[in-house]
C-alpha cells in the first residue's frame, strides 16, 4: 500500500514552488517583488536541497534572461513576478517565444498600472500576458482558482512549456497568492509530467533546432554536442538569421499554429450548470470562486444560471465558451480590471449580451455583486 | 449561507492574529478533516494597525469564495479592530473581545463574551504572546466548530518545542474560561 | 595517400593556424565593414580557445546585439544570439545550470557598459566563471554611429554633433571595481599580446573581463576625421596605449590619456560562483 499522502495547509505561493518541484523544475532565476516573492524566497531554500538552482538576479529582465539560458542548458527553468516586473521581462520573453525555449513565467497579479497596489488582487494583466511584448507573440497562460490547483497548474505549465516548447504563464492573484488552504501532494508518477524531447538524429552535425519535419522540434540542450546557433532574428530551420521573406513569412505563422492547431489540448474548462445555463457567469481566477458562490445562490433562487471556468486562457476558450453560452440570454464576466476578458467574450459570442463586472480598488468582487447582476436577468 | 462557518480574527499588528488563522485552518482542515480557507489582510495593514485574518470551515466539499460575508465568530483583542471589523457579524453570531481593551462595544443582534485575555496572558502565564492562544482555546469552545484535540495538535505543531507546556497552559485556560462565560 | 600527406605539408607551411576547425564556413563572409577591427579579436580569440585547447561542444558563446553579436553566428559552438544587453545575463543562466561548460560573452562597449550595465557588473561583483570580451570602439556602429559609453569626450558621433558632452567609462576600472576576478585590456593593433591576453582570460577562473581597443573606420573614423583605418589603428590603438610593463617606469602624467594594456588584475584566491553554489549543495545536503 502507497505511503499516505502529505497533506498541508499552505498559501498558493507555497504550492506553486512544490507544484514547480514536482514537475521537475531544477532552475530559478528572479528578483523579489510583491506579491510573488514568497515562490522565490522558498526555492531559494529547496532547489539547493535537490541539487536545482536558485539565483537572484540584479533585476528582472536578468531573471527572466537567465532562465532562458538555464532552459537552454537543458533544465525546466521558472521564474515569478508581478505586474512591473512583467513589463520589464517582455522583450525576453518575446525571445523565449521566438526561439521557442520553454520555461514558465509565474504572475501573481496586483493592482496596476505602474506601481500601483502591490498587496492588493487584481486580474489586470490578462492582454499584457497576451501582448506585452512586440511582435504576433504565441502566448499559453494558464489561470487556477484554488490553492490545491496552482499546485496541479503549474504542473501543467511545465507540461505545456516541454510540449510545446514555448514560455507558458501561469496566472493568478494576490488573493489566491496568500491565502491559504489544504494541498495533498501526489505521489511521483500521480499526475504526467511531460519531460523535454530527445532528437533523433543520429549525426549531432544533421541536428536542426527549428527542424521542419516537426511541428514541435525537439530541443537539444547546449553542451551534448550539436552547437547550434539560438538567436531572437528571424531564422532558418539551422536556427541562423534569414532575410529569406518565405522563410521569414513560415517561421512567424509556424510559431503561432503550434498553438493554435493544439488549442484542443492546451484548453482546460470547469462548467458548472452550464447546460441550461440562461445566464452564463465567465469568471477565472479568485473572481471565479465569488462566482461559483453567486452561482449556486442563484439555482437556490429559481435562476438558471451557470458558470463557466477557464483553467485557460490563452488561447483564448472561444469553443467552450460558445458551447457553455448555447443557452445564455446574457453572459457576465467579473474580473478585476476594468474590461479585459470581456472584451474576447464579446469577440466570441457576436449578437449575445455580455456584461462586464469591473473592479480596481483592490478588493474581491464579492458574491453579492456578482448575484445582483445575475437578479437582473431573471 | 449554507455549509460554511466563518471565523474572523482581529487586533493590531504583531497579535499574533494571522498564525491564530493558520493554527485555527490546521486544527479543521489537517486534523479534523474538514474543509478550511484561511485568508488574510496583507500589506501595511499587517504591520501595526488593525489587523485581521479569516478562516471559513465548512465539513464537506470545496470553499468557493474565501473571504467572510457573514460572521459566526469574530475575536477583536483591540477598539479600533473591534470597529473596523465587526460588521459582518451575523444574525446570533458571536463576537469575543478583551474586555480591557475594547470598552466601546458595537451593539448588533450578536452575542457578546467578553473576557480579559492579554492581561491573563501576562498575569498567570507571564506572556502576552500567547494572546492569542488563549483566544484559540475560548473560540473552540464557545463555537465548538473544531475539537480540543484537534486544536491542541495544530497549536502544538507550530509552536517551538520549548515552548509546548506554555501553549498547552495558555489553551487551557482559554477552554475552561469559555466554559465558565458560557456558563453565566 | 601521398596526394593527402603533401596536402597536409602544404597546409603546415601555408596556414600556421587552422581558423577553419572553428568556424562555421557556411555563414561567411560575415558583415563586418573593411578596416573593422572585430575579425582581428576573433583570430586572436579563436587562436587562445585552441592554445587553452577547449572543446568546442563544451563553448557556448553569447552575445547580445551589435556588431561584435554577430560573432557566435560565425563559430562552431553552442551560440546564442541574444538580446541586447542581456548575454552575460542569459550567459549566467547557461553557466549556473551547467557549470562544466565554458562561457565566452562576445559584445560591445554599448552592449556591456550601457543597456547591460546592471549585468555586467553583477556578474563581476558574483565572479561567476565566464569571459566576457568587450570590443570597445567607442561607437554604436550597427545603428550607424551613436555615441557611447566609452566615446571620448568632445567626440563626434550622429547623437553628439557638437562634440561628445559627456566623460567617458573607463571599462576595465568599472570591472576591477564591481569584482571582477580578472581583467585586462588589449588592442586589435596588438594581436599577439592580445592573443595571450585572451589566453589567460579563458584560463582564469572567475569573471574575466578583457576590454579590446578596436576600431570602427566607418562610423567613428569618418566622423572623427580619420583618414584610414590603419591610421586609427595608429592613433588609437598604438599611440593611445601604453604596456603595463612600460607603464610601471612612467608617472601619471607621462601616462596621461593613454590606456594601460595588459592584465591589470588577476586575484586567484577569490571563490567562483558555481563553486560556491556547489558547496552551498554539499552543505544544505549533508544537513538534511
Amino acid at each position: 500500500m502507497a505511503a499516505e499522502r502529505v497533506k498541508k495547509l499552505m498559501q498558493g505561493n507555497e504550492a506553486c514552488a512544490e507544484g514547480a518541484l514536482y514537475a521537475g523544475c531544477e532552475f530559478y532565476a528572479g528578483y523579489p517583488i510583491t506579491p510573488s516573492t514568497e515562490i522565490g524566497e522558498i526555492l531559494s531554500y529547496k532547489l539547493p536541497l535537490i541539487g536545482g538552482k536558485f539565483i537572484q538576479m540584479e533585476d528582472e529582465i536578468g531573471g527572466m534572461a537567465a532562465t532562458i539560458g538555464g532552459s537552454l542548458a537543458g533544465k525546466k527553468s521558472l521564474t515569478a513576478t508581478s505586474g512591473p516586473g512583467l513589463s520589464l521581462k517582455q522583450e525576453c520573453i518575446g525571445f523565449a517565444a521566438m526561439a521557442e525555449v520553454p520555461c514558465v513565467i509565474i504572475n501573481v497579479m496586483r493592482g496596476g498600472p505602474s506601481t500601483g497596489y502591490p498587496t492588493g488582487p487584481s486580474q489586470s494583466d490578462i492582454m499584457a500576458t497576451k501582448w506585452g511584448t512586440h511582435g504576433d507573440t504565441p502566448v499559453i497562460a494558464v489561470t487556477p482558482s484554488y490553492v490545491p490547483e496552482i499546485f496541479t497548474e503549474t504542473v501543467r505549465a511545465f507540461n505545456l512549456a516541454e510540449k510545446y516548447r514555448t514560455p507558458v504563464f501561469v496566472l493568478f492573484d494576490e488573493i489566491i497568492g496568500h491565502m491559504r488552504e489544504v494541498v495533498t501532494i501526489p505521489h511521483p508518477g500521480e499526475l504526467e509530467v511531460i519531460d523535454r524531447a530527445k532528437t533523433d538524429v543520429e549525426n549531432k552535425e544533421d541536428y536542426l533546432p527549428y527542424d521542419n519535419r516537426f511541428e514541435i522540434p525537439p530541443l537539444a540542450p547546449f553542451g551534448e554536442g550539436y552547437r547550434y546557433h539560438v538567436t531572437g532574428l528571424n531564422h532558418d530551420e539551422d536556427g541562423f538569421p534569414t532575410n529569406d521573406s518565405k522563410k521569414i513569412d513560415a517561421g512567424n505563422r509556424k510559431i503561432l499554429a503550434k498553438i493554435e492547431n493544439n488549442k484542443e489540448d492546451i484548453w482546460s474548462c470547469e462548467e458548472v450548470d452550464t447546460e441550461d445555463a440562461e445566464v452564463l457567469v465567465f469568471a477565472f481566477g479568485s473572481s471565479a470562486r465569488s462566482a461559483s458562490f453567486a452561482v449556486r445562490e442563484a439555482r437556490k433562487q429559481g435562476i438558471k444560471a451557470g458558470l463557466l471556468r477557464p483553467l485557460t486562457i490563452w488561447p483564448f476558450p472561444d469553443e467552450p465558451l460558445r458551447k457553455a453560452a448555447s443557452k445564455a440570454k446574457v453572459v457576465i464576466v467579473p474580473e478585476l480590471n476594468l474590461g479585459q476578458t470581456v472584451l474576447e467574450v464579446e469577440r466570441t459570442l457576436p449578437g449575445v449580451k455580455v456584461e462586464g463586472l469591473h473592479r480596481v480598488d483592490g478588493e474581491p468582487i464579492t458574491p453579492a455583486e456578482i448575484l445582483e447582476v445575475i437578479d437582473k436577468y431573471k | 449561507m449554507g455549509d460554511r462557518y466563518e471565523l474572523r480574527f482581529s487586533g493590531s499588528g504583531g497579535q499574533g492574529m494571522i498564525l491564530a488563522g493558520i493554527v485555527m485552518a490546521e486544527a479543521a482542515a489537517i486534523y479534523d478533516n474538514k474543509v478550511a480557507v484561511q485568508s488574510q489582510s496583507y500589506g501595511p495593514e499587517s504591520r501595526g494597525g488593525a489587523s485581521k485574518a479569516e478562516v471559513i470551515i465548512s465539513d464537506s466539499g470545496t470553499i468557493d469564495y474565501p473571504k467572510a460575508t457573514a460572521i459566526d465568530c469574530m475575536l477583536a483583542l483591540t477598539q479600533e479592530a473591534c470597529t473596523k471589523y465587526h460588521g459582518d457579524i451575523k444574525k446570533d453570531g458571536i463576537l469575543l473581545i478583551d474586555s480591557d481593551e475594547v470598552k466601546d462595544i458595537p451593539e448588533g443582534d450578536f452575542k457578546v463574551y467578553s473576557f480579559p485575555i492579554i492581561e491573563t496572558a501576562r498575569g498567570e502565564l507571564g506572556k502576552i504572546i500567547v494572546s492569542n492562544i488563549i483566544s484559540l482555546g475560548l473560540i473552540a469552545e464557545l463555537t465548538g466548530i473544531v475539537s480540543h484535540g484537534a486544536m491542541e495538535k495544530a497549536v502544538l505543531a507550530r509552536v517551538p518545542v520549548a515552548f509546548t507546556e506554555l501553549n498547552k497552559k495558555a489553551l487551557q485556560i482559554g477552554f475552561d474560561k469559555a466554559r465558565e462565560l458560557k456558563g453565566n | 595517400m601521398a596526394e593527402g600527406a603533401a596536402v597536409k605539408k602544404k597546409q603546415k607551411v601555408n596556414v600556421p593556424f587552422d581558423y577553419d576547425k572553428y568556424l562555421r564556413k557556411g555563414k561567411l563572409p560575415h558583415i563586418w565593414c573593411p578596416g573593422c577591427g572585430h575579425g582581428i579579436v576573433l583570430k586572436s580569440l579563436l587562436r587562445a580557445i585552441d592554445k587553452v585547447g577547449l572543446d568546442k561542444s563544451s563553448i557556448c558563446m553569447a552575445s547580445g546585439i551589435g556588431c561584435s553579436s554577430r560573432t557566435p553566428g560565425y563559430v562552431d559552438f553552442n551560440t546564442l544570439h541574444s538580446l541586447h544587453g542581456r548575454a552575460i545575463a542569459f550567459a549566467t543562466g547557461v553557466k549556473l545550470a551547467k557549470p562544466e561548460m565554458n562561457i565566452l560573452v562576445t559584445i560591445g562597449d554599448g552592449d556591456a557598459l550601457a543597456i547591460g550595465g546592471n549585468h555586467f557588473i553583477h556578474a563581476c561583483r558574483r565572479n561567476i566563471d565566464m569571459t566576457v570580451i568587450i570590443y570597445s570602439n567607442a561607437i554604436y556602429g550597427m545603428t550607424g554611429g551613436q555615441v557611447s559609453p566609452t566615446t571620448p569626450e568632445g567626440a563626434m558621433s550622429t547623437t553628439s554633433p557638437h562634440g561628445n558632452m559627456e566623460p567617458a567609462f573607463d571599462a576595465c576600472a568599472v570591472a576591477e571595481a564591481s569584482g571582477a576576478s580578472f581583467v585586462a585590456r588589449s588592442t586589435a593593433y596588438h594581436m599577439q599580446e592580445l592573443e595571450k591576453v585572451l589566453t589567460a582570460a579563458i584560463e582564469h577562473k572567475g569573471m574575466s573581463v578583457v576590454e579590446v581597443l578596436d576600431s570602427c573606420p566607418v562610423y567613428y573614423g569618418r566622423q572623427n576625421k580619420y583618414k584610414s583605418a590603419s591610421h586609427m589603428m595608429e592613433e588609437i590603438e598604438k599611440k593611445g596605449t601604453v604596456s603595463g610593463a612600460q607603464a610601471k617606469n612612467l608617472s601619471e602624467e607621462e601616462i596621461g590619456d593613454r590606456f594601460v594594456r595588459g592584465i591589470l588584475k588577476q586575484d586567484k584566491d577569490g571563490v567562483e560562483y558555481c563553486d560556491a553554489y556547489d558547496n552551498l549543495i554539499a552543505k544544505v545536503q549533508v544537513k538534511k
